[in-house]
């Protein structure tokens, strides 16, 4: 079986569940001859057509306002954002109507769409381009946030995230779109959604995490494996609603947690997760949780952008520190 | 700027050349009594409201001819999207008084209207309606339906991106969407001539490759006539089309509003003579010998319906706690669930 990069993985999903369902629809910038600027869609209008894959004029308000529309009328919209510095224009649509509609029409008209939209720095792009922003989204009610961390959960969740009959943020980490593949099977398989995903399993320390930042956060794990600290690594996976029993069990178990996002440190998922872990596994904690965040800041310019990620080391070092706490 | 389209003038003397609709004194009985009704509902409304019995209300004095001259030119394949002040439309399409009594009155249930179900609720956030109408109008299209879209906003919301971003697409798209403004001359505080430094809101249709028109808004002839035109040509995959309907807000904003803190009796008063009951009453009584009992009967009868619906939505009990979670997915997240379980418990 070929191996696939996310990217494949993604086009893959979208291309089954076109083929699967004819209500499924796409539109958003540049995605039909284009193949949308990351190449997501790349092929797909000449496999659907130009109905059913389309570029839409340049407004995120129409993406994500038609979206909820066409979805409340029978059809099942895949929408692209560009960038998701860009998706900020659709938090209006998104907060206010999509993730309400079904609620307040007491189950009336509903909102079967996802938003698909790249987010994440790392790969050098100009300003606005490299946002993490998935807590403001994550915030709202009524709105489902996932973000896959490899191409075969890219494929299994875009597809549980389409055939879900409640809005979706789907969000992709860009920097990972061809930095991995794997053997992926076009068998229209979804992963279950609402789920975190154990990784690795582990004695001494959970390591949650997501999106890219699973990279530098696996890499601390091999290194602190290496000095005999065992780390139980977590794909968080689902943003909201976040699988908090999964996270428990893991705490319950190795009495420790380190918390990895890109985003920045103030009320940043890992905030929650925290919060969370306080008001449930107190007595069960050996040391204090941590946070490895991006900072307090705007996105850095791509020169100094790498100082900003955590990096495998500041990952190490919050786990060594906790390993330390008496 | 040619003058708006009118059949009716203030007086109800006939200034245009009749459609067939308006030569029919059944419709046009038909239209004067769902004005009156959207009126009682709205007095009602009012009422209830200073009384501690209903939640904030957007009177819509004056406009009555808007969107029931709009309901009454659609189809039950078209789909109504409309802002918070068009309830006449709303109850023409099949929307129950008690419905809309339960909506203004804080209730979810409001929106789960038995009839039309396809039609979307009554939208708060300005202008936020006119994306959803693209959507609609693609959704439509797609599935070879013959519906349009209809959605009204206010002079407001024309200034709003949303506004000329929608009109954008249905129009790169040829969507059969129809936009309607209820230009009831103001903004909360803001008067039309603050708004915009265009002419005509019709005007803003220009720049997308729509056609736009402006229409009086008090004529509901001329409102039906305009509408019928524009979604036979969505229907026959024409395109779309931006309808302007010039009006008067007679009433506050909204019960929460007090308009005599931003505009005189004196602007207000004159706008009682071109509101959109008296000229079709006129009309009738010149043209389809309406009399006084005719008219006592439509309005008691009005009285009395909007009267007892306002008792039914009384009499309806709250929903319990956890109604506030249970309808937010089709299939609840386990820590909402639970939530859901401890409210019924609470
Ligand atoms: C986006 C947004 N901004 C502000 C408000 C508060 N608000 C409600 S109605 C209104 C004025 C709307 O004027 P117009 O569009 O002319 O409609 P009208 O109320 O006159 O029918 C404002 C500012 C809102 N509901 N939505
Ligand atoms: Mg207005």
């Amino acid at each position: 079986m070929a191996e696939r990069t996310m990217i494949e993985a993604i086009r893959m999903a979208l291309g089954r569940a076109l083929a699967d369902d004819p209500d499924v629809i796409l539109f958003g910038e540049d995605i039909g001859i284009d193949g949308g600027v990351f190449r997501a869609t790349d092929g797909l209008i000449q496999r659907f057509g130009s109905g059913r894959v389309r570029d839409t004029p340049l407004s995120e308000t129409v993406i994500a306002g038609m979206a909820v529309g066409a979805g409340a009328t029978g059809l099942k919209p895949v929408a692209e954002i560009q960038f998701m510095g860009f998706l900020y224009s659709a938090i209006d649509q998104l907060a206010n109507h999509a993730a309400r509609l079904r609620n307040r029409t007491r189950g009336r008209l509903t909102c079967p769409i996802v938003l698909r939209a790249p987010y994440g720095g790392g790969i050098k792009a100009p300003e606005h381009h490299s946002e993490s922003a998935e807590a403001m989204f994550a915030h709202i009610p009524g709105l489902r946030v996932v973000i896959p961390s490899s191409p075969g959960r890219a494929y299994g969740l875009l597809l549980s995230a389409i055939r879900d009959p409640d809005p979706v943020l789907f969000l992709e980490p860009k920097r990972l779109y061809r930095a991995i593949s794997e053997e992926v099977p076009d068998d229209g398989r979804a992963l279950p959604i609402d789920r975190a995903i154990v990784l690795r399993e582990g004695a001494d320390v959970t390591l949650v995490s997501w999106g890219a930042m699973l990279t530098e956060t696996r890499a601390a794990a091999e290194t602190l494996g290496e000095e005999g600290i065992s780390t139980e690594l977590i794909d968080l996976s689902s943003l909201k609603p976040i699988d908090r029993p999964t996270i428990r069990t893991s705490v319950a178990k190795t009495g420790r947690c380190v918390i990895v996002h890109e985003a920045p440190l103030t009320a940043g998922l890992g905030a929650e997760i925290a919060a969370d872990l306080a008001e449930h596994c107190l007595t069960g904690l050996l040391a204090p949780v941590r946070r490895v965040t991006g900072y307090d800041t705007v996105m850095p310019y791509p020169r100094i952008e790498h100082h900003y990620m955590p990096s495998t080391d500041r990952i190490a070092g919050a786990v060594r520190d906790v390993m330390a706490f008496a | 700027m040619p003058e708006p389209l009118a059949f009716l003038d203030a007086a109800g003397r006939v200034v245009g050349d009749l459609p067939d609709f308006a030569r029919d004194g059944d419709t046009l009985r038909a239209l004067y009594t769902a004005m009156v009704r959207a009126r009682a509902f709205d007095t009602k409304a009012i009422a209830l409201q200073r009384t501690g019995r209903l939640g904030t209300y957007a009177s819509s004095l004056g406009q009555e001819a808007i969107s029931i001259g709009l309901a009454s030119a659609m189809t039950e394949d078209d789909v109504f999207l409309p802002s918070f002040r068009e309830h006449g439309g709303q109850l023409w399409r099949g929307v129950t008084l008690e419905e809309l009594f339960l909506y203004w009155g804080g209730d979810e249930r409001g929106n789960d209207f038995a009839g039309p179900r396809q039609d979307f609720p009554v939208c708060i956030p300005v202008a936020s309606q006119f994306p959803h109408a693209a959507g609609v109008a693609l959704a439509l299209q797609r599935k070879g339906t013959p519906g349009v879209a209809v959605t009204v906003g206010g002079d407001g919301a024309t200034s709003k991106g949303d506004f000329y971003e929608a009109l954008n697409v249905i129009g790169a798209w040829m969507l059969p969407a129809v936009f309607v403004i209820n230009n009831n001359q103001w903004a909360i505080s803001m008067p039309r001539t603050e708004q915009t430094h265009a002419e005509t809101l019709a005007d803003k249709a220009i720049a997308a490759g729509v056609p736009g028109e402006q229409v009086d808004g008090n004529d509901v002839v001329a409102v039906r006539a305009a509408a019928e035109r524009a979604l036979a040509r969505a229907r026959a995959g024409e395109g779309p089309a931006l309808i302007e309907c010039v009006s008067y807000r007679l009433g506050d904003h909204t019960t929460a509003d007090d308009a005599s803190r931003y505009r005189d009796e004196a602007e207000v008063s004159p706008h009682w003579k071109a509101e959109p009951l008296i000229r079709l009453r006129n009309h009738l009584v010149v043209a389809h010998g309406w009399g006084k009992r005719d008219e006592e009967t439509v309005l008691r009868s009005c009285d009395a319906e909007v009267d007892a619906a306002a008792e039914a939505y009384l009499a309806i009990a709250p929903e319990p706690p956890r109604a506030m979670i249970t309808h937010l997915f089709a299939t609840l997240p386990a820590d909402l669930a639970a939530l859901a379980e401890d409210l019924a418990d609470g």
